[in-house]
């Protein structure tokens, strides 16, 4: 192993974990407003049990989040010295208005989110909520406008010993071509982790006790996001591919397995057998034209495949081909998931369709596997750059021998996989729990015997 | 832009990092220093209360630390990309600790019976992510070896007697923060106990201080130089002179049972360490080798982020204030009262 795969494989792993409680609680920091909101609007208790439910949860999440973060914001450096050296000018400011626009805001407001409804009083309380909600989005604009960055820059210009410097105008770099197209499509993915997270546990409860009043709140919530928003999911990520397509053809051509060009109308394969050394796919199951027709909205039009790129330039065909096929099959699967349950809420069998609750349990993590699916397309998708095209990720690694590397790895994977275990295994304990009419507070906090007294009860509020 | 325009810019984000260096050092340092002391503190009501006096804010601490790394990085990225490869293990290490540490805030509560076990990872991570950030200090006082653009040293460089000394010496500090907090947000036989701790920890700071200022000057002719000829020295001594003073009001206000004045002479301690960090190595970001000039973004990317740190340090110090302000008083075991 080089010291350049041992430093890639360690970003992949680091990231991969960090990337799980973000994608968590940029939803379930919004659902936490939505509960709190419906709280102070109605007075209904259901509301307020719920939030003290999801908010035990998103305060181990948002914890696993913080201490996994930070190691990112070193990872750059310490592995990646010569590309913070040579794309720091353009990536550091966005990455410094993050940290004063977002992880303070979070941060700051986390402490009476978590602990302070007795000390502020229930609207001053929501508006923390609100600001941590805000700051989990904030955080999402300024990292994915660094991340399109180095998939597509604009606004760049580039000095006499090859760094890149910010040209005049900063809104260039920001709103690059890309960075409209993954904004929406991560922010929606993470709204959609968290509402098959939220509704995998009400199915989870409803298949134990149908009548749960808080498990079918969560549930009923959980499949109107997957109702709605699975749908315009597959509509914005169809409009990033064609983004895609524009800007990173190569990566395109991986998602679809295409090595050859194709004159008059290119094949959508389903599956392959793919072959990157001899350039080939073999044993392919095919519908003819169609992804001509997806990505030029023309059977016959012409698509280029991988041979008019140089080999050298190409991505590691298999991990994208494969990862695309994983997200875009469990996006269908959502999006029918909740046209299901829309047909089960017509039918007035939402909270009686034990085949639905336990599709839904199923369906639980899926948004997880997703979101590390389509991230794994995005980034592997973007190799053998770090910058597209222009910086090369062999000329972006730190000068370090691969001992040294090696060794930090393995210190993150022991460490992460008993910490991050124990965090997920707590995680499960809690969501193992129904929820119930009088939802403990937070333990350690001063709430627990005042605060959210959810007063009208729990059994009137039958979703 | 013109060259004067650039050197301002240039000074100013440096003001802004050693800001934002000093208020992680002075807010993250007191809740890693109740993670150092926690073994000594007894099991169950007091280390609850301890946990409970931080855990409101610890989060908001560290973000110094994320704004330190991100503003280097985009104010000064050569100074980045040098310092962190030649840094790597200890702050590998540290990273390692602070994840350890900052999970054990929530984990603890979740399950009883493995309640020891977060406690003892909370004193671990918080010890030995004091100590990495000592050691990386003074790997960075020591010297880090530079060619062209790029960290040219070996993965040890960072091990040397010295490196080893500053970071005993932050983790006495850190120690020294984390009993004066106790001292000022704890009642009862653990605020006697920060009190006593406090006293004891004063002393290794001190003594630390003395040994780490002896050897710097021992270590470099260069920092000699600054300290020690004249007509500097008439300025340069009132440091260590202003340290024994206010040393002498810290334990003068210890032994009067004061509860806020201990800590805040702790903080004026450090804030004397770090103005002769300043006279060590100012105006260079890495001591001898490369001047924060020489380290700079181009003038488009500091004077971007300046107009959004403007704006931004403010309104963070305002809600950050108002956070502490919602969790006045003495803690207890469960929360604030």
């Amino acid at each position: 192993m080089t010291a350049l795969m041992l430093a890639r494989a360690q970003f992949a792993f680091t990231v991969s974990f960090h990337f799980l409680f973000p994608a968590f609680t940029i939803g379930l920091a919004s659902y936490l407003a939505v509960l709190e909101a419906l709280w102070l609007r109605t007075g209904s208790g259901v509301y307020a049990n719920l939030y003290r439910y999801w908010l035990k949860i998103f305060a181990v999440v948002f914890g696993m989040g913080v201490v996994s973060g930070l190691v990112m914001s070193y990872q750059f450096g310490t592995n990646w010295s010569v590309f913070s050296d040579k794309a720091g000018p353009v990536i550091g400011p966005l990455m410094a208005y993050e940290v004063l626009t977002a992880f303070f805001l979070e941060a700051g407001f986390l402490g009476v989110m978590l602990f302070g409804i007795n000390k502020v009083g229930r609207n001053l309380h929501f508006v923390a909520t609100l600001a941590v909600a805000l700051g989990t989005f904030i955080s999402a604009f300024w990292i994915i406008a660094v991340n399109s960055w180095m998939q597509t820059p604009t606004g760049y210009e580039i000095s006499a010993d090859g760094r890149f410097l910010p040209g005049p105008s900063w809104l260039a770099i920001i709103f690059n071509p890309s960075f409209p197209y993954r904004l929406v499509h991560t922010v929606l993915a993470a709204y959609l982790t968290t509402a098959f997270a939220v509704g995998g546990v009400g199915a989870w409860h409803l298949l134990r006790d149908a009548h749960n009043p808080g498990a079918r709140k969560m549930f009923s919530m959980a499949m109107w996001m997957a109702a709605l928003v699975a749908p315009v999911q597959i509509y914005a990520g169809d409009a990033h591919g064609l983004n895609t397509l524009a800007w990173q053809p190569a990566k395109v051509m991986a998602m679809e397995g295409h090595f050859q060009s194709h004159p008059h109308g290119a094949p959508l394969v389903l599956v392959g057998l793919i072959d990157q050394t001899h350039q080939r796919i073999d044993y392919t199951l095919e519908i003819p034209k169609l992804s001509s027709l997806l990505l030029r909205h023309d059977i016959n039009a012409p698509l280029a495949g991988l041979d008019t790129v140089p080999p050298a330039n190409q991505p590691p065909v298999i991990v994208v081909f494969w990862a695309f096929r994983v997200m875009v099959a469990i996006g269908f699967a959502m999006a029918g998931l909740g046209l299901w349950s829309l047909v089960a809420r017509l039918r007035g069998r939402l909270f009686a369709s034990p085949w639905l609750h336990r599709a839904g349990v199923v369906m639980g993590p899926a948004g997880f596997v997703a979101v590390l699916a389509g991230w794994t397309v995005t980034e592997t998708g973007r190799q053998p750059f770090t910058v597209f095209g222009l910086l090369r990720t062999v000329d972006s690694v730190s000068p370090l021998a691969a001992p040294v590397v090696g060794t930090s790895l393995a210190a993150f994977a022991l460490v992460y996989f008993i910490v991050f275990g124990m965090g997920i295994a707590y995680l499960l304990r809690l969501m193992a729990k129904p929820p119930q009419a009088h939802e403990t507070a937070l333990d350690g906090s001063p709430i627990r015997a005042a605060g959210i007294t959810p007063a009208s009860g729990f059994g009137e509020q039958a979703a | 832009m013109t060259l004067l325009a650039h050197i301002d810019l240039t000074v100013i984000w440096a003001v802004i990092i050693g800001f934002a260096i000093v208020a992680y050092v002075v807010l993250d340092g007191f809740d890693l220093g109740i993670g150092i002391l926690f073994p000594l503190i007894a099991a169950g009501n007091d280390r609850d209360t301890a946990m409970n006096s931080v855990a409101p804010v610890w989060d908001g601490n560290e973000t110094w630390l994320v704004l330190g790394g991100g503003g280097l990085l985009a104010a000064f990225p050569l100074a980045y990309a040098i310092i962190l490869p030649a840094l790597y293990a200890p702050l590998m290490a540290m990273l390692l600790g602070l994840v350890l540490r900052g999970v054990a805030f929530e984990f603890r509560w979740r399950e009883p019976r493995h309640r020891v076990w977060w406690d003892r990872a909370f004193a671990f991570g918080s010890t030995l992510a004091a100590f990495m950030q000592g050691v990386a200090l003074g790997a960075l006082l020591h010297g880090i070896r530079v060619v062209g653009r790029g960290f040219a040293g070996g993965p040890w460089d960072w091990v040397s007697g010295f490196s080893l000394l500053t970071g005993v010496a932050l983790v006495a500090g850190y120690a020294l923060l984390g009993s004066c907090w106790l001292n000022w947000k704890t009642d009862g036989p653990l605020q006697q106990q920060a009190v006593r701790y406090a006293g004891r920890c004063g002393v290794a700071l001190l003594v630390a201080i003395g040994a780490v200022s002896l050897a710097t000057l021992g270590l470099d002719a260069h920092y000699a130089a600054r300290w020690l000829t004249m007509p500097g020295i008439v300025f340069t001594a009132q440091v260590p002179l202003a340290t024994l003073v206010v040393a002498l009001l810290f334990y003068r206000s210890l032994a009067r049972g004061s509860e806020i004045q201990p800590f805040a002479w702790a903080l004026a301690i450090f804030g004397l360490c770090i103005v002769g960090l300043g006279i060590s190595i100012w105006p260079d970001v890495i001591p001898a080798r490369v001047t924060i000039w020489q380290a700079a973004a181009p003038p488009r990317s500091q004077a971007f982020m300046l107009a959004g740190a403007l704006v931004m340090v403010p309104v963070i110090l305002a809600y950050t204030g108002w956070a502490y302000w919602v969790f006045r008083g003495k803690a207890g075991s469960e929360g604030y009262h």
